[in-house]
C-alpha cells in the first residue's frame, strides 16, 4: 500500500495512545511487519482499548451462561435478544457511561442513554422502557461506614446527582421512551467514582430482527444521522484509564447529546428498515466510525472501504485519524442493497437526516480508509477484532481491610428506640424513596407503563396489542460484594430476579454491567473473577442466561477503587399483564405472610451477617462479617412459588424483603395507601435488631385474602419453604411486636413521610429554594 | 367522522393519542404529516406531546410555522374541534389559537406525575359528560407547563369561563400546594371563545385505560366523540 | 457583519431561573448583587447582502417574530461589522 504521511511513531505516541510496546510488536506483526500509518495507530488504539476489546474480561466472560431456549441472540450483537412469545422478541441490554459522567455529568449521563437507546434500535426494536443504575458518594453528613468520606466531597456529590438525573431526564424524555425507575445507592467510595449504567429495552416482530453485519460485495456502506465533529476523540480509551487530576483537563472529549436527533434517527432507521432494502446497520458508539466499520466487515465476513472525503463533517479540516476516531453521537452505519439506495435516502429525507454514501463493501476482510483517493489506513478486520489481545491477567486473593466478627463494643437488646432506629433507615439515602428522581423522568410516555418506578419491585410494561407484559428489576449491592464477591454478585442476580418474580413475572434472561477497578492490579482482577463466578452460578441455578453486558474497569481515582459493583438486569415475561403483582397492601384486615427460603442461621452467622446491613452502616456506623448466606435452590423454588401463585390470583400483593429487612420492608408495603398494620413476630435467641432489620436473602412479604392463607402455606411447605403468618394489615397504625412486647408502633402516614421527603431534604440543605411572590 | 393526530419531527405522544383514539375510543384516526396542508376531512384534531424541533427555541416555537398547522389555524377558525395535549397546547398557544404562553415550571425540573384537576367549565365540547366542579386525576409529564398572560388577558379567560381545569387538591381545592409548576391562577387547560379549540397541560391519553392507572382521561375523548356523533 | 440577540424574560415575569442563581451566589457569599435574570443569546451571521439599515430591521423581525415570545419575553438587538 502507498502511506500518504510519514509517520513518525515514536514510543511516547505508543504510550500516549495507551498501547504497550509488546502491544505495538503485534501490531506490526498484523501488519505484516510494516509500520502502522498514524490513522491506522489510532484505530487500533481505540479497538484494541479495554473498553472496546474486553482484553482483561473476555477469559473471565466466557463463564457466563448465554443460551436458553428462549435466546434468540447472546452477546456479541448490539443488543442481547430474547423470545417473549406471540412473535415478539425484545432486545435488551446495559451499559455504563461512568467516566463522561464525572467530567460532565448532564451531557456523560445524557448520552449515555443516547448510546443504549442506539444499540437497541439498530436491532430494529423499538426503544419501550429505559432504567438506570447510578452509584454516588455520600449526600448527606450522617452517614457512617467505611472508609471516612471528606464532607467536602458531598456538595460535589449532591451536583453529581443533580446533574446526572437532569441528563438521563433530558435525553429519555425528549426520545420519548418511558423510564421505569432503577436504583440508586449511596456509598464514600463512589465519591471520586460515580457509576451510571442505562439499560434500554425495546420490542421487535421476531422475524423482523437486524444484525450489525456487512454482506455482499459491492454493496453501498451508507452513513446516516449527525454531522462527525471532534467530540469524544479518544473517549474509548479514556474509559480504560484510571482518573487523575490531569482528566478534569479532558473534558472536550465528553460528547454532547441531541435526543431530538436520535428521536428522528430512530423513526427514519425503524422506517429503512422496513423498506427491505437495508442489509445491516450498526451504531457509531464508542471508537465511531472505526469501530462500526471493522466490526461489521468481521461479522460478515467481508472487508469495507470507506472515503473520509465523504463524511459529512460538522468541522473544518479534520485529518483521517480525527475522523475515523470522533465519537460524535446519533450517527449510524448502514449497509444497504446496491440499486435500493434510494429507497433509503428517500427516508432519510423525509426525516430531515443526512444519509451519504460513504463507502462499499469488500471482499478482502480489509477495512480500508481512503483520503482524496490514497489510502491511509489499511488493516484486516480481524487485526482488530479477534486478533486483539486477550490478556489472563493475575489474580490475588483478596480480603477487604473489616473485620469478619462482630466489633466486641457492639451491643444489642438494651432497649434502644427501634421505632427511631425504623424512620433513621426509612430516611437513610439507600432505602428512602426516589421520588425526586423519578418525577423528572417521563415514565408514562408510549402508555404502556403498568407498574411504574417507585414502588420498590420491578418497572412493568405491557406489549399492545397482547396479553403480555414484561417486567425489569436492576440490582446490585457493592457493599456485600466488597465483603465476598461471589457470594455478592450471586445475590445481584437473586435479587434481580425476586424482583420480577414478586411482579408476578418469570425471569427470562438478564445483562450485567460490571463496574470495577484497575484490572492490573492482581486483587482487583480477582474481585472480577470471583464475580463471574457468582454469576455464572446464580444464573445457572435460577435458569437466567445473560446475552450481553458490559465492562467497566479502571473506576479509581487517585488509587482509589470503587467497591466491585456488578450491576445485573433482569427481564421476566407476564404471559397476562392484568396479573402482575404490586407491592402494595391494598386494605386493612388482610393477611400478612412472610415466604421464606433461608434457613435462620445461627446466632454467630447472624452476627457476621448483620455487619454487612444497612441498620449497620447507617444506625451503628460500621461494617463487618459476610453478606447473608444464600441458598440458591431455595431461592428457586421461592420465585417458582412466586409466580404460580401470581397466576393462581392468590395474592393481593407481594414486596421483597431487602435493604433494612422486614420492617423496612413492611412500612414501603403499607405507603401507597396509607395502611397500617398488626405484626406478631417471634424469635429464641436474637436481639431484636436482627429480627426487625437483618437482611436475610430470599424472603418476600406477601398479601392475601386470609381465606386464601391455607392454600399459601400448603404450597410452601410442599416445595421446603415457610410461609409465616406474622399478622395482618389495619388501618393506619403501623404495630409490631416482637415476643409479645411492642418494639415499633407509628403512623404509617408519618413513617412515609419521612421516607418520601428525606431526598429532596438531603438535596435541598444546601440550596435555596425559589419562593414564590 | 375521523379523527387526525399530528406528527412533527419530536413527537411522542402522537401513538399514544392514535392508541386511545383507535383501540379505546373505538374510532376512525388517522397521522398528519406537519409538511401536509391537508387535513384529510378529519373532524377532530389532535396536536399531541412531544418535543416538536426539539423545542431548542422555545417550546412549540418553530412547530407553528409548519404547513399543518396553517391548515390547523383555518380549520380552528371555522369551528373545527382542535384538541392540544402538553406540547400540543404550547403549539397553541404559539400559534396564537389559545392566548398566554407556558414557561418553564418554577421547580424548574420536569415533573412526571398523576394531578388532579378541577373542572371549571364542563359545557365545552371537550368536558361535557363531566360535571362542574368534578375533580379528574391525569398526569402531567412537561418541563414547560408554567401557563402565564397577563392580567387583562386573565380577566377575559375568567369572565368567558375560558379556563376550563384547574390543579387542585383531591377535594377540590384550588390550593398552591396542588400547583405542580407554578402556573397562573392554577390553570391547567384553557378553550377558545369559541370552545372548540382547547389546549391542556395533563395528558388525558395516558389516564384512558384501568391497567394504566386511571381512566379519567379517557372522558376528554368520551365528550369528543360525542360531539362528534352529534355534529 | 454579525448580529446579536439577546432574549430575556420581561421584568413582570418572574424568571425562577435567575432567581435561583441569585440566591446560590448570595449564598455563596458573593457581594453586591441585586437581580439575577437569566436569558438567551444569539449570533447571527450576516452575508451582507442586505444594507445595514435593512439587515437591521431584518434582524429585528427575526428576534420579534421568531426568536422571542412577545407574551413572556423581549429583546435587544445589536449589530457589529466585522473587519
Amino acid at each position: 500500500m502507498t502511506t500518504v504521511q510519514i509517520s513518525l511513531i515514536t514510543p511516547e505516541l505508543i504510550r500516549e495512545h495507551g498501547l504497550t510496546p509488546e502491544e505495538y510488536e503485534k501490531i506490526k506483526q498484523l501488519l505484516c511487519g510494516r509500520e502502522p500509518t498514524i490513522t491506522e495507530l489510532g484505530i487500533f488504539s481505540v479497538m484494541w482499548s479495554e473498553h472496546c476489546s474486553y482484553k482483561s474480561s473476555r477469559v473471565h466472560l466466557k463463564r457466563l451462561p448465554t443460551r436458553s431456549r428462549r435466546v434468540v441472540q447472546g452477546p456479541g450483537e448490539n443488543a442481547g435478544i430474547i423470545d417473549i412469545g406471540d412473535g415478539w422478541a425484545c432486545a435488551f441490554k446495559i451499559e455504563s457511561h461512568n467516566h463522561p459522567s464525572f467530567i460532565e455529568p448532564f451531557q456523560g449521563a445524557a448520552t449515555g442513554v443516547g448510546g443504549i437507546l442506539r444499540d437497541i434500535f439498530t436491532m430494529g426494536a423499538r426503544p419501550v422502557a429505559v432504567m438506570d443504575s447510578l452509584r454516588f458518594g455520600p449526600i448527606t453528613r450522617s452517614m457512617g461506614g467505611t472508609p471516612a468520606t471528606s464532607t467536602l466531597d458531598i456538595p460535589k456529590n449532591h451536583s453529581l446527582l443533580e446533574g446526572v438525573v437532569s441528563g438521563i431526564a433530558s435525553y429519555g424524555n425528549c426520545f420519548g421512551v418511558p423510564n421505569l425507575g432503577g436504583e440508586t445507592k449511596f456509598e464514600p467510595c463512589y465519591s471520586g467514582n460515580p457509576l451510571v449504567n442505562a439499560f434500554a429495552l425495546g420490542l421487535v416482530r421476531k422475524d423482523q430482527i437486524f444484525y450489525a453485519r456487512a454482506a455482499g460485495e459491492g454493496n453501498p456502506v451508507i452513513y446516516v444521522g449527525a454531522k462527525t465533529g471532534r467530540d469524544g476523540i479518544h473517549g474509548a480509551t479514556m474509559a480504560s484509564e484510571e482518573f487523575s487530576e490531569a482528566s478534569e483537563a479532558k473534558r472536550p472529549n465528553v460528547q454532547v447529546g441531541d435526543p431530538f436527533l436520535e428521536k428522528l434517527l430512530l423513526e427514519a432507521c425503524l422506517e429503512a428498515m422496513q423498506s427491505g432494502a437495508v442489509i445491516g446497520i450498526q451504531d457509531m458508539g464508542a471508537a465511531g466510525l472505526t469501530c462500526s466499520t471493522c466490526e461489521m466487515g468481521a461479522r460478515g465476513h467481508v472487508g469495507i472501504e470507506i472515503e473520509m472525503d465523504r463524511v459529512p463533517q460538522r468541522e473544518t479540516g479534520m485529518s483521517p485519524y480525527e475522523i475515523m476516531l470522533s465519537e460524535s453521537q446519533e450517527r449510524m452505519l448502514l449497509v444497504a442493497q446496491k440499486g435500493r439506495e434510494h429507497e433509503v435516502f428517500r427516508v432519510f429525507e423525509k426525516w430531515g437526516l443526512d444519509a451519504v454514501e460513504v463507502g462499499r463493501v469488500t471482499n478482502d476482510g480489509k477495512m480500508r480508509v481512503l483520503e482524496h483517493g490514497a489510502v491511509v489506513a489499511e488493516i484486516p478486520n480481524e487485526a482488530l477484532t479477534d486478533d486483539a489481545p486477550v490478556y489472563k491477567r493475575p489474580l490475588k486473593r483478596w480480603e477487604p481491610p473489616v473485620p469478619r466478627e462482630m466489633p466486641a463494643y457492639i451491643r444489642f437488646g438494651e432497649a434502644g428506640d427501634l421505632t427511631g432506629h425504623l424512620r433513621r433507615l426509612l430516611a437513610s439515602p439507600n432505602i428512602c424513596g426516589k421520588r425526586w428522581i423519578w418525577q423528572q423522568y417521563d415514565h408514562m410516555v408510549q402508555t404502556n407503563t403498568v407498574e411504574a418506578p417507585g414502588t420498590g419491585n420491578a418497572g412493568v410494561i405491557r406489549i399492545k396489542g397482547s396479553q403480555r407484559g414484561l417486567a425489569m428489576a436492576l440490582d446490585g449491592n457493592g457493599r456485600w460484594c466488597y465483603l465476598d464477591p461471589r457470594l455478592g454478585a450471586m445475590h445481584a442476580v437473586a435479587e434481580a430476579a425476586r424482583n420480577v418474580a414478586c411482579a408476578g413475572a418469570t425471569p427470562a434472561g438478564a445483562t450485567n454491567c460490571l463496574n470495577f477497578g484497575n484490572p492490573e492490579k492482581p486483587q482487583i482482577m480477582w474481585q472480577f473473577s470471583q464475580v463471574i463466578d457468582g454469576m455464572t452460578r446464580a444464573c445457572e441455578e435460577l435458569e437466567i442466561p445473560i446475552t450481553g453486558g458490559n465492562v467497566s474497569f479502571y473506576n479509581e481515582t487517585l488509587g482509589e477503587g470503587i467497591y466491585p459493583t456488578p450491576v445485573l438486569a433482569v427481564v421476566g415475561i407476564l404471559d397476562d399483564v392484568h396479573k402482575a403483582l404490586r407491592p402494595d397492601f391494598i386494605e386493612p384486615g388482610r393477611a400478612i405472610v412472610l415466604l421464606c427460603g433461608s434457613e435462620p442461621g445461627d446466632a454467630t452467622d447472624a452476627e457476621a451477617e448483620f455487619g454487612s446491613s444497612e441498620y449497620a452502616k447507617e444506625i451503628l456506623g460500621a461494617l463487618w462479617g459476610y453478606p447473608p448466606d444464600l441458598d440458591l435452590e431455595k431461592e428457586a423454588v421461592l420465585q417458582k412459588i412466586l409466580i404460580d401463585m401470581a397466576q393462581a390470583g392468590l395474592l393481593d400483593s407481594a414486596h421483597d424483603c431487602s435493604e433494612g429487612g422486614l420492617v423496612v420492608t413492611l412500612a414501603e408495603c403499607g405507603f401507597a395507601r396509607g395502611l397500617g398494620m398488626n405484626i406478631e413476630l417471634s424469635s429464641q435467641d436474637l436481639p431484636a435488631e436482627f429480627i426487625l432489620f437483618g437482611e436475610d436473602a430470599s424472603r418476600v412479604v406477601v398479601s392475601c385474602d386470609p381465606s386464601n392463607l391455607p392454600r399459601i402455606q400448603e404450597e410452601a411447605v410442599k416445595y421446603g419453604l415457610s410461609a409465616d403468618s406474622i399478622g395482618e394489615t389495619a388501618s393506619e397504625r403501623v404495630e409490631i411486636r416482637l415476643n409479645g412486647r411492642l418494639v415499633v408502633s407509628a403512623e404509617i402516614g408519618k413513617l412515609r413521610d419521612e421516607y418520601e421527603c428525606a431526598l429532596e431534604k438531603a438535596l435541598w440543605a444546601d440550596v435555596e429554594t425559589v419562593t414564590i411572590a | 367522522m375521523k379523527f387526525g393526530v399530528i406528527i412533527f419531527p419530536g413527537s411522542n405522544c402522537d401513538h399514544d393519542a392514535y392508541w386511545t383514539i383507535q383501540q379505546v375510543a373505538k374510532q376512525p384516526v388517522t397521522f398528519l404529516w406537519h409538511e401536509s396542508h391537508d387535513l384529510e376531512n378529519c373532524d377532530a384534531i389532535i396536536v399531541p406531546g412531544g418535543f416538536a424541533y426539539g423545542d431548542y427555541l422555545r417550546t412549540g416555537a418553530i412547530a407553528r410555522f409548519s404547513p399543518v398547522m396553517e391548515a390547523v389555524g383555518k380549520f380552528a377558525v371555522g369551528g373545527g374541534l382542535v384538541l392540544g395535549i402538553c406540547n400540543g397546547f404550547q403549539i397553541l398557544c404559539e400559534s396564537g389559537l389559545l392566548p398566554g404562553a407556558l414557561m418553564r415550571n418554577v421547580g424548574l425540573k420536569y415533573v412526571c406525575k398523576p394531578v388532579h384537576v378541577r373542572v371549571e367549565n364542563a359545557d365545552t365540547p371537550f368536558t361535557n359528560v363531566c360535571r362542574e366542579g368534578e375533580v379528574l386525576t391525569i398526569p402531567i409529564g412537561h418541563m414547560e407547563g408554567n401557563y402565564f398572560c397577563d392580567e387583562a388577558t386573565l380577566h377575559e379567560l375568567r369572565r368567558e369561563q375560558r379556563i376550563v381545569f384547574r390543579y387542585a387538591t383531591s377535594s377540590g381545592d384550588i390550593a398552591p400546594d396542588a400547583n405542580p409548576n407554578g402556573s397562573l391562577d392554577n390553570i391547567a387547560g384553557i378553550c377558545n371563545q369559541g370552545r372548540n379549540v382547547l389546549g391542556m397541560m395533563p395528558h388525558p391519553e395516558r389516564y384512558s385505560e384501568p391497567e394504566l392507572g386511571g381512566t379519567d382521561g379517557f372522558r376528554i375523548f368520551q365528550s369528543l366523540v360525542g360531539v362528534m356523533v352529534e355534529r | 457583519m454579525k448580529a446579536y440577540v439577546y432574549v430575556s424574560l420581561k421584568k413582570s415575569v418572574l424568571d425562577p431561573q435567575g432567581k435561583t442563581i441569585q440566591s446560590a451566589l448570595k449564598k455563596m457569599g458573593y457581594k453586591g448583587l441585586e437581580d439575577v435574570r437569566q436569558g438567551k443569546y444569539f449570533e447571527l451571521t450576516l452575508d451582507g447582502g442586505l444594507p445595514r439599515n435593512d439587515a437591521e430591521a431584518e434582524v429585528t423581525r427575526i428576534a420579534s417574530e421568531i426568536l422571542t415570545n412577545p407574551v413572556i419575553e423581549e429583546f435587544q438587538v445589536r449589530l457589529e461589522e466585522q473587519p
